[in-house]
């Protein structure tokens, strides 16, 4: 490695936002917040990834290419997720037309 | 391609150089060794086993549908076709180019010594035989009837043959196309000899890495769906059962969102194979090269955007299959960019008829006709129709054989004389490539009408109205087969007893013709090579 | 003549002859490894879009099945596993400074904090055996009207549990190896590649169930 190493203290404070945000979104699991619900958990959630991809992975200090690299994989994650949903979600939308029609 | 002198042409008389195939003998050195180039080989002659296995199939259904009642049992011809489609698809198409010719060329081609994981290359030609012998052991104990495609509730809960051992086949050798694709883009991002810029590349490495984009990215997600389906087949809990609340139709997306990308794992690899053959026998640098590399590239990404044009008539929402089918009218676009510039190529070009030449002018016009009519099934009131008949059969191995298998014989032809420092008897393999596009013709062709009259596929029996068509088809399969063991037998021999090749026979611009002997020494290059030309560089500029 | 390369610089003991230099090596791995995640990324992937297909479909079944996830062992669990990714980064940490001892103690304490995790993930499954929420032929659930769903949603739990488990026992393997490497004086400051490769492959497990614990144990408690 040719960088400078990250120190302990860096990698602590990750730590404790780590074990903050966990308590968080059990604690905010707890509350009556409807759809907000799922999209507090997932909003903490891909905080939580994005410190673990950003420091402990060290992507903030990596090449272009790996962060190109790391960007595609979850891009094509959210093309399964998305086209597979759109699917699911769009059934009914368009009525096919009855055989009488 | 480089500073230093092309390499001077070899007399005949001089006696063998130390070469990749001389440098050491005995099993131990071909089955431990971690050179691309021998394990290239290995691949060659184990993927060329498993062709004629699934060609064995293949010869089965044909010899059961010269007649209308057909010849063998429903539940054997299920079993044929299910198995020639795995081993075909699974065994065959999918490593095919990459893991022989790209395995053996893409080092050198970029000025590289290996690729960057040459144990892990080895690894993977191991994973993939273990693949084969479950895939092998299934067929042994009595074959599976599901059809390559798996389609849930039947394969997870109603049939009664060897799903699981197929399934995990399957799934063992997705592991080793994983670990060709990883391996090939490191080396292309990192192992770049000095000078060779990406806009350097042959068309034949942006083609690759192309298709390591899809096997990397696609492949994981079919080897999830086969562990669902074997957990599902074990357990019944019903994730594709609709008596249990599950839905069939979603082990079909998550099925088609490898298996559509995969047939551009299939056939970009052939492409690449023709845009070298193209320069070279047109004396010509590929016309918009840059087109045709981001071509490969633009084909790998929109590949993933289309799978749901499979599930037209499965009860997809009808929003969703038009998305679907807008973007496969739009992933058209790039292989047709890619079928003009090779025509504008040799527009003006100085065109020879070696076999590899021959084998790309069948390759053009027989992937145009196969991809042209991926749009009549793209269209959705055309699929509703022409879905599930042999339309679509038609159209699968008119892209698939007329055009991926007619390129990897074009390639194998191409490259002989490197990989092997002999020469090919010219004449028997012309005759070969002739037998091979009649063939071909007469077997498929016949197969549009069929579909268009209404044939349905997977069928063992068929409406007596059809018969004529259905001879003349399985005619042409048995020219197709004699057209295949031509180059078995001609190719087996000239590796023998072939006149010694010089160093460039074809006098091909490219660091493997260029700078590397033929056949070229374990470590590929004499003197480490500096690139400072163009590619395809036939007209002799500086830049 | 023979075709022979010119005699090569002088090479490290871990450089490999296909590599012009150790920079090349290391770019090399590491993109490796980062494309070898990417494979990961897609093969859990598809397990996720089955769970998000059904939890969509089957809303209400889902929120039901919700109240037998151990909040606590998840939450714990949880824990547990950043702890491991604190320690595992402080591993390669270690490497990068060259401290053979550090790296040892933290890559034992990342292994047994690995155990621990697959100790309380025992339990759990044990609760669930012992609730008969085992998809299979044991399988029962308490509310009869959503006892497909429930089956269905169970097999995903374990589906993806199990996986992500899985990689975790690879994990614990892979850090074994490493233990011994390092007490062997494999490593230096020149050269801990499998250190942070490794580490690389610990995060993203850890990152995978960052997103299962909320997906399978928070979400629907409250609906």
């Amino acid at each position: 490695m040719t960088h400078k190493v990250v120190s302990v203290k860096t990698y602590a404070l990750i730590f404790a936002a780590l074990i903050a945000l966990t308590i968080t979104t059990v604690g905010v699991s707890k509350l009556e917040l409807g759809e907000y619900n799922f999209i507090c958990a997932m909003t903490i959630a891909v905080i939580k990834g994005a410190l673990v991809v950003a420091f402990f992975m060290d992507v903030r200090r990596s090449s272009s290419l790996t962060k190109l690299f790391v960007g595609a994989g979850f891009f094509w994650l959210a093309i399964l997720l998305v086209f597979v949903l759109s699917d699911y979600l769009s059934r009914g939308w368009l009525p096919r037309p009855g055989w009488w029609s | 391609m480089s500073m230093t002198l092309p390499l001077p042409h070899v007399p005949p008389h001089v006696e063998e150089r130390t070469n990749y195939l001389n440098v050491d003998y005995g099993w131990k050195s071909w089955l431990f060794t971690t050179d691309h180039k021998r394990i290239a080989l290995l691949y060659l002659f184990s993927i060329t086993a498993f062709f004629f296995v699934g060609g064995a199939f293949a010869v089965g259904m044909r010899i059961n549908l010269l007649r209308p009642e057909g010849v063998f049992q429903h539940d054997t011809y299920n079993k044929l076709f299910t198995m020639h489609g795995i081993i075909m698809v699974f065994f065959f198409l999918v490593p095919s180019i990459p893991a022989t010719l790209g395995n053996f060329l893409i080092p050198i081609m970029i000025g590289a010594r290996d690729l960057a994981f040459p144990r892990i290359n080895l690894l993977s030609w191991y994973i993939y035989i273990a693949g084969g012998i479950f895939a092998l052991t299934a067929i042994v104990e009595g074959g599976v009837d599901t059809g390559w495609t798996f389609y849930a509730p039947f394969s997870s809960t109603y049939s009664n043959t060897h799903v699981i051992l197929a399934a995990i086949g399957v799934f063992v050798s997705g592991f080793s196309s994983i670990l060709t694709g990883l391996n090939f883009i490191v080396t292309i991002h990192k192992m770049r000899a000095p000078g060779m810029t990406w806009g350097r590349l042959p068309l034949f490495v942006w083609g690759h890495y192309a298709t390591s984009m899809i096997q990397v990215l696609g492949t994981p997600v079919i080897a999830i769906t086969l562990v669902l389906l074997g957990l599902e087949r074990v357990l019944h809990a019903g994730i594709f059962d609709p008596n249990l609340g599950g839905d069939p139709v979603l082990f079909q997306h998550l099925f088609w969102f490898y298996s559509h990308p995969a047939v551009y794992i299939m056939i970009l690899p052939g492409m690449a194979v023709i845009s070298e053959i193209i320069a070279c026998f047109s004396r010509k640098a590929i016309f918009g090269y840059t087109f045709v590399a981001f071509s490969s590239v633009a084909i790998a990404v929109l590949g993933f955007l289309v799978w749901g044009h499979h599930l037209f008539v499965a009860g997809q929402s009808m929003y969703a299959s038009m998305v679907f089918s807008f973007i496969s009218f739009l992933v058209a676009v790039p292989s047709a960019i890619k079928v003009f510039n090779w025509t504008a190529t040799m527009y003006r070009g100085s065109i020879s008829f070696e076999t590899p030449m021959l084998y790309a002018f069948g390759f053009i016009g027989l992937f145009t006709i196969g991809g042209l009519t991926g749009l009549f099934l793209a269209t959705m009131a055309i699929d509703v129709h022409l879905t599930d008949t042999y339309f679509v059969i038609a159209h699968f191995h008119y892209v698939m054989v007329g055009g991926m298998v007619m390129a990897y014989l074009g390639g194998v032809h191409f490259w002989f004389p490197k990989i092997t420092g002999r020469l090919y008897p010219e004449n028997w393999a012309r005759i070969a490539a002739a037998v091979v596009f009649i063939g071909f013709n007469l077997t498929f062709f016949p197969q549009f009408i069929l579909g268009y009259l209404g044939m349905p596929r997977r069928y063992a029996t068929y409406a007596s109205e059809f018969q004529v068509l259905n001879v003349m088809s399985t005619m042409g399969a048995s020219i197709l087969g004699i057209g295949y063991l031509l180059p078995m037998i001609y190719l087996a021999w000239a590796w023998r007893k072939g006149p010694i090749s010089p160093q460039n026979p074809w006098n091909a611009k490219g660091l493997e013709w260029e700078q590397s002997p033929t056949p070229p020494p374990t470590l590929n290059f004499v003197e480490p090579p500096i690139v400072t030309e163009p590619p395809y560089n036939y007209s002799g500029e500086e830049h | 003549m023979d075709a022979t390369l010119p005699a090569a610089p002088a090479h490290s003991a871990e450089l490999k002859h296909h590599f012009d230099d150790a920079a090349q090596q290391m770019e090399s791995s590491t993109l490796g490894m980062w494309v070898f995640l990417l494979t990961e990324i897609m093969f859990f992937g598809g397990m996720f879009g089955g769970y998000t297909v059904y939890r969509n479909m089957y809303p209400e079944a889902f929120a039901s099945t919700s109240h037998f996830m151990n909040v606590t062992i998840g939450a714990i669990n949880t824990g547990v596993l950043i702890c491991s990714s604190f320690t595992m980064v402080l591993a390669v940490r270690s490497a990068q400074l060259g401290q053979k001892k550090a790296i040892i103690a933290f890559l034992i304490l990342t292994l047994i904090l690995g155990c621990v995790f697959l100790g309380l993930k025992g339990v759990e499954y044990h609760e669930k055996w012992v609730e008969h929420h085992v998809p299979g032929p044991s399988f029962q659930y308490e509310d009869a009207q959503y006892v497909h769903q429930a089956q269905i949603l169970f097999f995903l739990y374990f589906a993806m549990t199990g996986m992500h488990a899985m990689h975790m026992i690879v994990g614990a393997g892979l850090l074994t190896t490493l233990i011994v490497m390092a007490a062997r004086n494999r490593f230096s400051a020149h050269w801990y590649t499998p250190v942070e490769m490794i580490g690389l492959y610990w995060h993203f497990v850890d990152i995978v169930w960052i997103f299962l614990f909320p997906l399978l144990y928070l979400i629907g408690h409250t609906s």
